[in-house]
């Protein structure tokens, strides 16, 4: 049985200006000790999928209007808050993007950080703070004895994320997300949190969700990657299929245009259009608009996440047909 | 370089820090940037990469004199505006722009895109006020906006789309150089690429010379003839593009390059990477000697003593690294 599975959840937004349809039926799984990569454009629902498993959604405007998450046996979903609180913060952590605002300026980095261990465990505030410690000089902060009693705006960058992966990480949990971790961050601090990711998965053998737009921070992270469009899920599959044998259009776009892959001076390929209004009703597929290989077929039949090939399933009409 | 355009000579910005509470008294100062030397030639991209921190950005500003310097010369086709009058300076910029990282914080939400775009056209009176408007529809087509969306505010547009407001902004006044400090990082891959296009379709139509900062590598590669690689306040690398990119030189290079993942899973994981300990060291207290020697590999006794110069080696890249014979 997975650690979690994801069954047609289905987020949207009631505004004035109608109902915009941010997450539209994702089914997934994620087994233990795995990395599961979601990749996709600004707006596709790669970050409300993950916050509306954590219960993070306001609501209203949003609304879970159905689907069932499946977290060893717990409905996430459906969940009295009792059992939620049971998990969240415990066994399913989460880091977020930009480490500037996601610590409290009013709080030294000690409360904040040993604040899930005095809330999911039996444990004095002194030993607590051993922990903290520990977990400080775990995730390579030197001088953490000092550092520990310090207030956020004293860290850079760099410490800050630190800080927030050992505080996600201090309760030990089961499955990590991670939200566009390292986009705020340099090149030189993303590979330390990357590798730091990396050997914590490995010391506590936890299942890792990485939300990212980079496919070059995917490819040496991930065990599987999904590819998300307008709200649904349009391909998934093992890291090396989905680079080396992409299926679906949009994936093929996405990968052609990293700049870095194409010659230099050329001109670069660009994905013509604009992702499509979610308040909208789309009629057949949501990417076909943009697509290149699109045909009328593509424009009326909505096309569902099924393949020959049940370890790489895509959403692509002319695919599944073997056209493209 | 035959024909520079600009041209910085030992440029200097050093910010003072007070501390206290009544009698303010100066205790620091940060060196933001350090004595750098570049020229741009006419019709030349040169990027600028280097970690957060690094000066990039003040650089930018300095040689727009947003900031004062306190050293050094900026000379923009012969004039010299560090020494100029307020006067001359103010002339001298309607041939030096800049586009901003943020289009979200960089447009103005109050003025719709006529008043933005008109405003510089103007203030410099470059043509009869009757001809305004069709300049402001000739400067939307120019950057692919549809010239009936004159008369919308910033929010009504996307983040790619409001970059190029900013970039028809800055062109209005038909300049001769282009500063785009990061004008890629806060859009999508997709837009970034759309964004990249027009850049260099720009620089080629117009004959502009453009200095483009960024942190990622892979794009500055793509768009830029020579890359400059700063770390705290310094330049330590400079050469042609694709020699920088593909055999860097200085330790600080090599490491920047190594960090950047690559987008093929059998690459990325086969690859030995060269991690950086630590954070960039504060510019306040800058370590002695070359100022990068406390995170690199192949630091001597020599480095922690002597201050690395930019010198010239073989194939005309300029390298500020003592030891760059030996590794």
């Amino acid at each position: 049985m997975p650690l979690l599975a994801v069954n047609d959840l289905r987020t949207y937004f009631h505004t004035r200006n109608g109902i915009y349809r941010a997450v539209d039926g994702i089914d997934f799984s994620v087994e233990r000790g795995e990395t599961l990569g979601i990749v996709g454009e600004s707006g596709c629902g790669k970050s409300v999928t993950c916050y509306s498993l954590m219960g993070l959604i306001p609501q209203p405007p949003g609304r879970i209007e159905s689907g069932t998450a499946l977290f060893d046996g717990v409905d996430l979903l459906h969940c009295t808050p009792k059992q939620a609180r049971a998990i969240r913060g415990k066994r399913i952590a989460m880091i977020f993007q930009d480490p500037m605002t996601s610590l409290n300026p009013y709080l030294r980095i000690s409360e904040q950080l040993i604040e899930p261990l005095l809330i999911h465990e039996k444990i004095s505030r002194k030993a607590a703070l051993a922990r903290g410690l520990e977990m400080m000089t775990a995730v390579g902060i030197n001088d953490a004895e000092k550092r520990i009693h310090f207030y956020p705006h004293e860290f850079s960058g760099g410490m800050r994320q630190r800080v927030m992966i050992a505080m996600a990480l201090i309760t030990k949990p089961e499955l990590l997300i991670a939200d566009e971790p390292t986009t705020a961050l340099d090149v030189t601090v993303q590979a330390q949190i990357l590798e730091l990711i990396k050997k914590m998965q490995r010391e506590l053998g936890m299942a890792v969700i990485f939300i990212t737009h980079d496919l070059g921070v995917i490819s040496g992270l991930c065990d599987r990657v999904q590819v998300m469009y307008a709200g649904k899920v349009v391909e998934t599959g093992d890291t090396r299929t989905i680079f080396y044998q992409p299926k679906h259009p949009y994936t093929r776009a996405l990968q052609r245009s990293i700049p870095s892959l194409q010659p230099k001076g050329s001109e670069l390929y660009t994905i013509a259009g604009m992702p499509p209004d979610l308040s909208k009703p789309l009629p057949g597929c949501s990417f076909a608009p943009r697509c290149e290989f699109a045909t009328d077929r593509c424009r009326t039949e909505t096309p569902a996440l099924s393949a020959q090939n049940a370890d790489h399933p895509h959403a692509c009409l002319r695919a599944q047909t073997g056209e493209i | 370089m035959p024909d520079p355009i600009l041209q910085l000579t030992d440029v200097k910005t050093h910010f003072p820090i007070h501390e206290g509470f009544l009698v303010k008294r100066q205790t620091g100062t940060v060196k933001a940037v350090d004595g750098v030397n570049l020229t741009l030639a006419r019709g030349e991209v040169l990027g600028l990469v280097g970690e957060s921190g690094c000066g990039k950005s003040t650089l930018a500003r300095t040689i727009l004199q947003l900031v004062p310097t306190t050293g050094g010369t900026i000379v923009l086709e012969g004039k010299n505006l560090t020494a100029g009058s307020s006067a001359e300076i103010l002339d001298a910029r309607r041939n030096l722009q800049m586009v901003f990282q943020d289009p979200y914080a960089s447009l103005n939400p109050r003025m719709t895109v006529y008043a933005m775009l008109a405003e510089p056209l103007l203030v410099h009176k470059v043509c009869p006020s009757a001809e305004v408007p069709a300049r402001v529809a000739e400067l939307m087509t120019l950057v692919g906006l549809a010239p009936r969306f004159m008369q919308k505010y910033p929010h009504e547009f996307s983040g790619g789309q409001r970059q190029r407001i900013a970039i028809a902004r800055a062109l209005a006044l038909q300049p001769r150089v282009i500063i785009a400090d990061e004008p890629v990082s806060a859009l999508d891959v997709s837009i970034q690429a759309q964004i990249l296009n027009l850049l260099a379709s720009l620089v080629k139509k117009m004959g502009l010379s453009l200095i483009f900062i960024a942190h990622d590598l892979s794009v500055v590669k793509h768009i830029s003839d020579r890359i400059a690689v700063m770390y705290l306040g310094k330049i330590v690398e400079l050469g042609s593009a694709v020699e920088v990119i593909e055999r860097p030189r200085h330790p600080y290079t090599r490491a920047l390059i190594s960090a950047i993942p690559t987008p093929n899973p059998d690459v990325e994981r086969a690859r030995q990477r060269i991690v950086l300990a630590g954070d960039p060291p504060s510019p306040v207290n800058p370590p002695s000697g070359c100022t990068f020697h406390p995170r690199c590999a192949y630091a001597q006794e020599k480095c922690k003593t002597s201050v690395p110069p930019l010198v010239k080696i073989d194939d005309g890249r300029e390298v500020a690294c003592v030891r760059i014979g030996e590794i």
